[in-house]
């Protein structure tokens, strides 16, 4: 297997108050074709800065991020590689446009018609109603508007999700559904994921492999196995894993 | 010993499209103990803990059988009785320290408001004790904290400094609404901790409303479990892997765990007489 998303010792520098902050320090991974990769760790532990380098949203200080073999190079065609679905869907969606509009916006950018067909497709691929095309943000339930998110970051098709904490916004029935159609559509079209996380029982069920990050540095990459049968090296990972709030339940 | 007592409570609102009732008849008492309501998000849990405070307003409106807090009945209270209770007796934790601390005064003012204005205390004693409700939850260099306005904070010192100010006061009734669910999860264990700790040693009762089913079984000692604002079902909180309410099942049922089966998880069957 081919690596898609290629990480090499990637530095993100925040300058604040003329005080540097090292978001990120020299992370390295990589994600296969195909494969989901999960970013854990606690608040302020760098995971959503790795995603918002990726797509050019964080000053990138150092290191190499690769897709696809190439260095990134922002733009359209970056923009139809790879999109972002973000973790608060309150505020990710356009409140003053339509469901329509913020589909079929990213089609007009890259020219590509027909967009009378493919916004109600990309609806029903989500499990929404056609109807809900014509509504507006506020009509609709936090887990509704996650699923126009996710829509709207499939309209131009990009091979790789950048998830970041998409579930966490939501109620714990809502967040099964949600699961359930990110794995789904996965399958179906071959997604790689890379996935942000603060709950490790959701980066369980979605992800591959996962890497545990605290204050801007990889701790530990481990393998879904070895999470599940509690092989982890470092007492990082191993104090999240117990943590977790399924694991002291003894469920 | 009952604490608080509630039954029948019901919560209405009139809108332009009609009425619509948030809680539906809920009943339940609460000693010195640990009282957990789950629930999805509009299944009235939050309308559950701001009614007993008498905390909502018209168009809104509270109906009951009987709401008592140590004797006292608190649908006819008066307005000023109702303040001498709120914050001294019964006090409430928010759900989100984004919006409910005071964004334009720094974490000592809000701290020692109380303080300064309910209990008369000068400045300097008011800030010690301040100080130290900051310490009891585990805040590293409180002094600084003091300084330091809401926008500074993290979630996680934000809900923390919410639990200090409630806890000034040394109220016998702590409601916390989701007071975690905005916190990482070591940082989450630390903060059940202390409220353990409290309803351990002072005897505090406390109502902990959340969506986390486990946590709240984890944590509690009886859960109440709402749907669309009424009561589904109670349980003692280590009977919880034994409930049998098709809803409290489906709750469980729909979190992911570690090691868990590669399937979809179970969505939540909402059809029966309980949905209506």
């Amino acid at each position: 297997m081919t690596a898609l998303i290629e990480i090499d010792a990637l530095t993100v520098t925040y300058r604040a108050k003329g005080q540097e902050v090292q978001a990120v320090q020299g992370v390295s991974l990589s994600v296969a074709k195909g494969e989901s990769y999960g970013l854990v760790g606690e608040s302020g532990s760098g995971k959503s800065t790795i995603l918002r380098a990726i797509c050019g949203l964080a000053p990138v200080s150092g290191g190499t991020i690769r897709i696809a073999g190439q260095p990134v190079r922002r733009g359209r065609d970056f923009a139809r590689q790879v999109q972002m679905v973000f973790q608060d869907p309150y505020a990710s969606l356009h409140p003053r446009h339509t469901i329509d509009r913020t589909l079929s916006e990213p089609l007009a950018i890259h020219g590509i018609g027909g967009a009378d067909q493919k916004v109600p497709a990309a609806l029903e691929a989500v499990g929404l109603p056609a109807a809900f095309r014509f509504r507006f943000p506020h009509q609709l339930s936090g887990g509704q508007r996650q699923r126009v998110a996710i829509a709207r970051a499939l309209m131009l098709e990009p091979p790789i999700l950048l998830l970041d904490e998409p579930t966490s916004a939501l109620d714990a029935s809502v967040q099964a559904e949600v699961l359930n159609l990110l794995n789904r559509l996965r399958a179906e079209r071959g997604l790689t994921f890379l996935m942000v996380s603060h709950d490790l029982a959701v980066v369980d069920h979605m992800c591959d492999r996962l890497l545990v990050m605290q204050h801007g540095r990889a701790v530990e990459e481990l393998a879904r196995d070895d999470l599940a049968a509690a092989r982890m090296k470092t007492d990082y990972a191993r104090s999240l894993f117990e943590a977790s709030a399924d694991r002291l339940m003894g469920a | 010993m009952t604490l608080l007592s509630v039954k029948n409570l019901r919560v209405s609102f009139a809108t332009e499209t009609g009425v619509v009732q948030a809680v539906r008849g809920v009943s339940f008492t609460l000693g010195r103990e640990r009282l957990g309501i789950v629930g999805e998000s509009g299944s009235g849990k939050t309308m559950t803990g701001r009614a007993v405070l008498r905390l909502i307003r018209p168009p809104g409106r509270i109906e009951a059988d009987e709401m008592t807090f140590d004797g006292q009945d608190l649908l006819h209270a008066s307005d000023s009785q109702m303040r001498a209770l709120r914050g001294r007796r019964i006090a409430m934790v928010m759900q989100d320290p984004k919006y409910s601390l005071n964004p334009v005064m720094t974490v000592g003012q809000q701290l020692t408001e109380g303080l300064r204005m309910r209990d008369r205390l000068g400045r300097a004693e008011a800030e010690a004790r301040a100080i130290k409700a900051l310490e009891a939850v585990q805040i590293r260099d409180p002094a600084r904290v003091m300084k330091a306005w809401p926008h500074e904070l993290s979630g996680g010192m934000g809900q923390r400094v919410m639990i200090a100010m409630m806890l000034i006061p040394e109220p016998d009734l702590l409601i916390a609404d989701e007071p975690t669910s905005a916190l990482d999860v070591t940082v989450q264990a630390e903060v059940l901790s202390i409220l353990d700790g409290l309803v351990r040693d002072r005897g505090m009762g406390l109502i902990f409303i959340s969506h986390d089913l486990r946590l709240v079984a984890r944590f509690c000692d009886r859960v109440l479990v709402m749907y669309k604002g009424r009561v589904v079902e109670e349980l003692a909180a280590g009977d919880l892997m034994a409930a049998q309410h098709p809803y409290t099942r489906g709750l469980l049922n729909c979190l992911p765990r570690i090691g868990g089966p590669r399937q979809p998880l179970p969505a939540l069957d909402r059809t029966g007489d309980w949905a209506e």
